[in-house]
């Protein structure tokens, strides 16, 4: 049933795009052409899942209180009972999220290109030149940061086992990509369209681009209160 | 003076919102109240000039090829700081309504664009003035926005209710119209004030004898300028 409500809730409900403000730069920019949104779209999809995999995991181990940290063993053997009992109880502090979190998505996007690139060249050629606009698409940096205010929908997830609640990461962080991905698409179908049509000319390119999103992100709020509908519905 | 110059640039000629069209998630999230989009204005400032005097001051130190993960170290580093600061002395209702778009200044387009087209070439000074001049445009356009999104959306100005001022039954005068509070509304307004501003450009254009030239947005052509370099990279 959790599994429900993430899909709807953010692929409907808070969508990044249209009701977030997530992700903007990349949404009008790349969205001219048809091909170049499904790339773009692919890419966003697949680095969000594992960027939500990778972020979670490193917070459980790293920056998060409590015995599994990393840290916490290392002092044990160090014999730093002190410094222990600080990271069982306070963990390391949880402003280091931000950096570190940006070094680990900046890093991977790096890596995937050079693989990408060395392995195939079919998939360089359709996802590679997209992948380092990603680093700094906030969509990414936004997911990750949601997930660790627990601000998604589904629950809890730190008070879960971690397994569950890794699984609940990145299944979010995927399905806000094909939330992203979505409405980009629909957006490029539309830009086609607008590229013939005829428009005043101080409106052409971004401004009625941004005017079309205010209806689309008019379409979505009709999308409000599902989840709770849904709730009701299938208890 | 190089130093007043690039203030002024930034805040009319450079505008980072209407004129080179970056950091649109922010503009748009933020400016519901005149409060929050102040607050986020100063963040991002501090954090634009801060990040741009210690760019330019060990600009020569970093090498070409990792300069980005350089440059957005340093920018984590300072939004970190920022958001600390702003936990501690911000009111507490703007920091829970900013969110995550505090830590996702990190990935804001106008503080790694600046740092890589102007603080990465040029002096501490004047690189400090940029800052300046780029944050006071981004604030200048953050306030016009949030003072339209707020007067008529929720009949307020920094929170002081306008509509009821004048009537003594506290009754409103005029009702807000309340979807401008919501994402549509900011969607709408902000196409419309880019077709204005692209109108007036035109206007001014066609007075001085120039042909219009298209806003430099750098994310417009990003896939294909990435395309290149990469492929630069290789030979």
């Amino acid at each position: 049933m959790e599994l429900l409500y993430i899909i709807v809730g953010l692929v409907f409900v808070n969508n990044f795009v249209l009701a977030q403000f997530l992700g903007l730069c990349p949404f009008i920019g790349v969205s001219k052409k048809s091909s170049d949104a499904f790339g773009m779209g692919l890419a966003v999809i697949f680095v969000m899942a594992m960027a939500s995999f990778f972020t979670f995991t490193i917070n459980e181990f790293f920056i998060r209180a409590g015995g599994q940290n990393v840290f916490y063993s290392l002092a044990g053997t160090l014999g730093h009972a002190k410094a222990q009992k600080f990271i069982h109880e306070k963990g390391l502090s949880e402003v280091l999220t931000t950096g570190v979190f940006i070094l680990v998505i900046a890093g991977f996007v790096q890596f995937i290109e050079l693989v990408i690139r060395k392995t195939s060249r079919g998939l360089y050629d359709a996802l590679g030149i997209y992948l380092p606009l990603i680093t700094t698409n906030c969509t990414v940096l936004g997911v990750t940061l949601l997930n660790m205010k627990n601000l998604q929908p589904g629950g809890d997830w730190t008070k879960m086992a971690f397994g569950e609640g890794l699984l609940w990461a990145t299944l979010s962080g995927l399905f806000a990509g094909v939330g992203f991905s979505m409405v980009m698409m629909l957006m490029s179908g539309i830009r086609e369209r607008l590229a013939v049509s005829k428009l005043p000319k101080a409106f052409q390119g971004a401004p009625i681009a941004f005017i079309c999103t205010g209806m689309m992100a008019l379409a979505f709020l009709g999308f409000t209160g599902m989840i709770g509908g849904l709730k009701a519905n299938l208890g | 003076m190089e130093f007043l110059r690039q203030i002024k640039n930034g805040v009319f000629k450079e505008n980072p919102t209407f004129v080179i069209m970056l950091g649109i998630c922010p503009t748009l999230a933020t400016t519901t109240t005149v409060k929050n989009a102040f607050f986020m204005a100063l963040a991002a400032t501090a954090v634009l000039i801060c990040s741009n005097a210690i760019i330019a001051l060990v600009r020569r130190r970093f090498p070409k090829e990792i300069r980005i993960p350089c440059f957005i170290v340093v920018i984590a580093s300072f939004v970190t700081m920022v958001d600390l600061m702003m936990n501690a002395f911000a009111p507490e209702a703007v920091v829970k309504a900013l969110g995550i778009f505090i830590p996702l200044i990190v990935v804001n387009c106008i503080i790694l664009g600046r740092a890589e087209a102007y603080a990465a070439k040029n002096g501490v000074l004047n690189s400090i003035g940029d800052g300046i001049g780029i944050g006071g445009g981004f604030m200048l356009s953050l306030l016009t926005i949030s003072t339209i999104r707020e007067i008529i959306g929720s009949g307020s100005w920094w929170e002081t209710p306008i509509t009821t001022a004048f009537s003594g039954d506290k009754a409103a005068l005029v009702k807000p119209v309340s979807v401008l509070t919501l994402a549509p509304g900011a969607f709408l307004l902000l196409g419309t004030m880019f077709a204005f501003f692209k109108w007036r450009r035109a206007k001014k254009e066609a007075k001085m004898g120039v042909e219009m030239v298209a806003a430099a947005v750098p994310w417009e052509v990003g896939p294909e300028k990435k395309k290149e370099t990469t492929q630069g990279a290789e030979a």
